[in-house]
């Protein structure tokens, strides 16, 4: 599949768009009118051609301006990107995972060529051609971890088992939706989640850290979640909350369709083999409302979950200063016909 | 929901004590089989008459090349039948199918020294867990307790590998592996592993606790064999299958025997991946597991197919 690479900014002027075939794809997250935390997880299985579940990492036409723009947030906090010392392990079988999936399914744009532990790596839409051995640091510009996520698509963080536990070690996240690198590594699945509200009561991670506890190698699973971002910045960070915080007070009802995005993660979770570490992937996807009405069921859709989502949700996810103005503005798109089952277009 | 199975066939045997045989397994394509983390076992499906044995066995190494993995099985003396077959039916050439490598005994990476204990077939666990420990330049023993020289089929490549690091007692020479020269005088975040016979186990673990070591720091892993019992009648409630335990069957291998597709990883009662809802039980419930909690056992609620059983009638299950 050849992609053609879009040059956008994710902050100051924010050319961020997305093309028609950009919008098809989306991963609309929402299969009912309505949204509560589930377990919904599963299996990250081959999903249908052209879809972000086509291939297990996907890469589109936002490769480029991302790639760019996680450059910049590392130049400005290096603290972005951190790897407890017992995670090289996984460091590498992360570089193995991601350098094999986007050559086998990126070919025009990526090849990898492996004789033995002497690899040959060739990024063409980042103009990088590397030669190294697999397993020794020092051969790379980076290490390992940050090394192959400069050049991928999502946030990764790299989760050590022991104890029972998942504990966050390592991880490169530059795009988050308010959530810190910085403050959680070195804690476990539990204090992690901590500050979700409403979902410990409903034993939600007890039952996810049990099923990613037997994640087994070879079986990758997913899930959705979902926030809002006003304009499409990638990287709305508790480090940086002085430069988008802000941009919550700045939505009108004559700025929604610009200004308000609906953000999706697709999150993908692999066993690492060597480490017996997981990778949990975090692929944000961003649209603007005034793309997303494009597609009137989305349309009808959205303007229910957002109206009806319970206030602690709408807190938590930060949505409360603009989502009365969002909710009215997409009430011109919903005129109260019924919603086929299923997240696609109709 | 055994997840993805990989068609091998024995490359080479080797018969490394009177009791242990090693086999070397190979992808039947000629592919590479996927590296695995130290600790890892998979499980190996044999092609009995009539019937498939599906033992776990913890993988000793991985060819440089991927080509091959080995694992080393010891003749037992109440074999239900899979060390049996792996002894007397498996010649090179056999072929077998094995299970993605699952490790319920992984190294505790951030540990500052690592102590590895191992009894007779106990090593093959050991053996990984100590190359990875080496390669990483980590700070570890290992203390291998073996009857004589001929019955410890590692020793030689043990110490190639891994010099004075290797500490090992012979029962012959009346060498004794006393915890108590072992466990005092550790640095803080030293972490220790055991694996061999139950009763070597159980005996480790105590004396590590007795000696104020916390239980996180102390790891083993231990596959029960799922025992023998009376026979009894399972029925599956949502599947609407009825079929009967015999006497030498786990409740596990009957349900597969009847075509159901359950779940499972350790078929050893350590991972809980097998753990089912309890609909009713006309009888007693015979928990063999390591994993359910003391208050879930006498809930009554959840069984685990792979070592537990029904002492009674007909057991229901919500599967």
């Amino acid at each position: 599949m050849t992609l053609h690479f879009k040059k956008e900014s994710f902050r100051d002027d924010f050319t961020f768009s997305n093309s028609r075939e950009a919008i098809r794809r989306f991963p609309f997250p929402f299969e009912k009118d309505e949204y509560m935390y589930s377990v919904n997880i599963e299996q990250h299985m081959p999903g249908p051609a052209k879809s972000p579940f086509e291939f297990p990492i996907d890469i589109d036409e936002h490769y480029v301006a991302e790639m760019h723009d996680r450059a910049l947030v590392l130049k400005e906090d290096p603290g972005r990107c951190q790897s407890l010392p017992h995670m090289i392990t996984a460091e590498w079988d992360l570089v193995e995972l991601l350098m094999e999936s986007m050559a086998k399914h990126y070919p025009e744009h990526f090849q990898l060529t492996r004789d033995g532990d002497a690899w040959h790596w060739i990024n063409r839409p980042l103009g990088i051609d590397q030669r190294f051995t697999f397993g020794d640091t020092a051969t790379l510009p980076h290490p390992p971890m940050e090394y192959i996520t400069r050049q991928c698509q999502g946030d990764f963080a790299l989760l050590d088992q022991r104890l029972g536990n998942l504990w966050m070690d390592s991880g490169m996240i530059t795009g988050q939706a308010d959530w810190s690198l910085d403050f959680d590594i070195g804690m476990n699945f539990m204090e992690w989640h901590a500050p979700v509200p409403l979902a410990k009561d409903m034993g939600v991670f007890e039952r996810a850290l049990k099923f990613l506890l037997n994640l087994q190698q070879g079986r990758p699973v997913r899930r959705l979640n979902w926030t809002m971002t006003i304009n499409p910045r990638l990287d709305t960070s508790p480090e940086n909350y002085d430069k988008w915080g802000r941009d919550r007070t700045t939505v009108t009802p004559e700025n929604v369709g610009d200004k308000v995005h609906l953000r999706v993660e697709l999150q993908a979770m692999w066993r690492l083999p060597r480490s017996n570490a997981i990778v949990f992937s975090i692929r944000a996807y961003m649209i603007s409302m005034n793309e997303l009405v494009t597609v009137p069921k989305w349309a009808r859709r959205f303007h229910r979950v957002l109206r009806d989502v319970r206030g602690e949700l709408a807190e938590y996810k930060g949505l409360s200063r603009y989502r009365d103005t969002t909710v009215a503005w997409l009430a011109r798109y919903d005129d109260g016909a019924p919603t086929s089952p299923g997240f696609a277009p109709d | 929901m055994s997840g993805v199975e990989i068609p091998v066939r024995v490359t080479e045997i080797e018969q490394a004590t009177p009791t242990i045989r090693r086999f070397r397994l190979a992808r039947t394509d000629g592919g590479t089989l996927p590296p695995f983390a130290a600790g890892s076992h998979v499980v190996v499906l044999m092609p009995a008459d009539g019937r498939t044995i599906r033992n776990a066995y913890s993988l000793v190494d991985r060819a440089e090349d991927g080509s091959s993995y080995r694992i080393g099985v010891l003749r037992t003396q109440e074999s239900r039948g899979g060390s049996r077959f792996m002894h007397e039916n498996v010649v090179v050439g056999s072929e077998l199918r094995i299970t993605m490598p699952v490790n319920l005994f992984p190294l505790f990476l951030p540990g500052r020294r690592h102590l590895l204990v191992a009894g007779g077939i106990g090593i093959t666990p050991i053996y990984a867990m100590a190359e990875a420990l080496r390669r990483t330049g980590a700070d570890y023993q290992i203390h291998y307790a073996v009857r004589g020289e001929a019955h410890g089929a590692f020793i030689t490549e043990l110490r190639e590998r891994h010099g004075d690091r290797l500490r090992l007692y012979r029962n012959d020479r009346q060498e004794i592996l006393a915890m108590s020269d072992i466990l005092p005088n550790q640095p803080l975040g030293t972490h220790l592993y055991v694996c061999g016979p139950a009763g070597m186990i159980e005996a480790v673990l105590e004396e590590g606790r007795a000696a104020g070591w916390p239980a996180e720091n102390l790891h083993s892993e231990r596959f029960q064999a799922p025992p023998s019992g009376n026979p009894f009648s399972v029925r599956l409630a949502r599947a609407g299958i009825t079929c009967e335990v015999r006497c030498d069957q786990s409740l596990l291998e009957a349900l597969e025997a009847a075509g159901v597709d359950a779940p499972f990883l350790c078929r050893g009662g350590a991972c809980g991946q097998c753990a089912v809802d309890v609909c009713e039980a006309d009888g007693e419930l015979i928990h063999n597991d390591h994993y359910l909690t003391p208050a879930e056992r006498a809930a009554g609620k959840k069984i685990m197919l792979c070592v537990s059983r029904l002492a009674g009638r007909e057991l229901v299950l919500d599967l």
